[in-house]
């Protein structure tokens, strides 16, 4: 069916580019502590709606650039996100019935693994100062903004009709 | 629609590509190019972040009156004399030390070539120090080179993508460098703790002399950071008994939260190569 072709790879990528600067604006230092993790989020979003398109090695490629773009590891946030892409793509269906409480804990749990393995790389080449819960901060923020992420995406999907 | 097991063959193949990227990354030169290429798609969104700065500069430079323009213009002329003035001494104080310094047979410092470049971008990531400046490897910027203010020493480029590099603070916890007291010319190793005005002295022993209020100076020690540039001032001296050292907190001299310019270093020094057996025999 010619309904079916996959449409709007640009405006996906464009997305996650917007999520990319919203990364790096700088921000009062008290502020960076509850950053959230935009560029997963809008992954995790284009995993649950487009499952049979964004997968595994889109989020490989989304980390890397994350990794490039904040100065990490190469493959710090590549395989961080990798990880986080392949969990969403194994519940997609579950997220799909799930209300928006039980999205918001799947989110956070999800932010939260995938920056607990990013921070664990950072640690092993010693570029961490504090404590690990610190990442739980971030990983509120991103579970509260979900919604408001997910509606956002919703109205960018519709309106240039990515599918 | 996707076979069921595809996700996880690609998920091993992401992982296995992430490992080798890491190792690789740590310990060999090899992932730059990698990086390289990257940054040629992330250094737009650095300067895209920037633009409202940029922008916002701009605009009062357009509404600024000519009254303040006045007052700005006389205020730099006072200023550029003075400085005029002590570059006077400064060209007979430095052909008198190139002098002295040859008369000790040692190598004199050479003027270094400076590149001034905007700070675009500050590490979102609070566990580091780094920034990123609008100069990359096609303005010559090169991994390892010194970064300034007009205070002080600020870091060193760590990365030099293609259009955009990144700088390693000296207040980075994962930052040490060699510095002398430049009263004394006691040497001490100046370590970050990871907040943009804190700094402290390492393996100090109890009984040097160093004092609050001292001015500490690079070395050039290690061959990274040119000699002779202030880097911090020593803020409190502690000697606590029971400890084996003195506990010395340090403040950079460069504005390393203000700041928005930075000079580039380039030293024009090539590295001082140890005498052969031959050579020592013929001084003598």
């Amino acid at each position: 069916m010619i309904s079916d072709r996959p449409a709007g790879t640009g405006v996906i990528i464009v997305t996650l580019l917007l999520a990319a600067l919203l990364e790096v604006v700088p921000l009062p230092a008290s502020i960076d502590w509850v950053r959230p993790e935009w560029m997963l989020l809008v992954l995790v979003y284009w995993v649950l709606s487009l499952p049979h398109r964004i997968g595994v090695l889109w989020g490989f490629f989304v980390g890397l650039y994350h990794d490039v773009l904040v100065g990490t590891t190469l493959g710090q946030w590549g395989l961080a996100t990798a990880l986080g892409a392949f969990v969403m793509l194994a519940a997609y269906k579950r997220m799909r019935v799930f209300t928006a409480l039980q999205q918001c804990a799947v989110v956070f749990l999800l932010v939260g693994t995938v920056s607990l393995l990013a921070f664990l790389v950072q640690e092993s080449v010693g570029r961490t100062l504090y404590p690990p819960y610190t990442i739980l901060y971030s990983s509120v923020t991103s579970a509260l903004l979900w919604r408001p992420v997910c509606a956002a995406l919703r109205w960018v999907q519709l309106r240039f009709l990515v599918r | 629609m996707v076979a069921p097991a595809k996700p996880s063959y690609r998920l091993i193949i992401a992982l296995v590509l992430a490992v080798i990227m890491m190792v690789l990354d740590q310990r060999t030169p090899w992932a730059a190019p990698v990086r390289h290429a990257l940054g040629y798609l992330t250094a737009p969104i650095h300067y895209l972040a920037h633009l409202p700065v940029d922008s916002g500069e701009w605009l009062s430079e357009q509404t600024q009156s000519r009254g303040t323009l006045l007052d700005e213009n006389r205020r730099l002329q006072r200023q550029a004399l003075i400085l005029e003035q002590k570059v006077q001494r400064l060209a007979v104080l430095e052909a008198e030390n190139v002098r002295l310094r040859e008369l000790l047979n040692s190598s004199a410092d050479l003027d270094a070539n400076v590149l001034v470049a905007e700070i675009i971008g500050v590490d979102p990531d609070p566990n580091r120090q780094e920034i990123v400046i609008n100069k990359g490897a096609g303005d010559n910027v090169s991994r390892g080179q010194a970064v300034l203010d007009s205070q002080g020493l600020i870091g060193q480029v760590v990365d030099a993508g293609p259009l955009s590099s990144r700088v390693l603070l000296i207040t980075d916890a994962s930052h040490a460098m060699s510095v002398q007291v430049n009263r004394n010319g006691v040497r001490a190793v100046l370590a970050g703790v990871g907040q943009s005005s804190g700094l402290k002295l390492l393996y100090v022993p109890d009984t040097a002399d160093i004092q609050e209020g001292d001015l500490l100076v690079s070395t050039g020690l290690g061959q990274l950071y040119p000699r002779g540039y202030p880097v911090a001032s020593v803020t409190s001296v502690n000697h606590q008994a029971g400890t084996p050292f003195a506990h010395i907190a340090a403040r950079p001299t460069a504005q390393l939260d203000r700041a928005s310019h930075v000079l580039l270093v380039q030293p024009t020094q090539t590295p001082v190569r140890a005498p052969t057996p031959a050579e020592a025999d013929n001084d003598q």
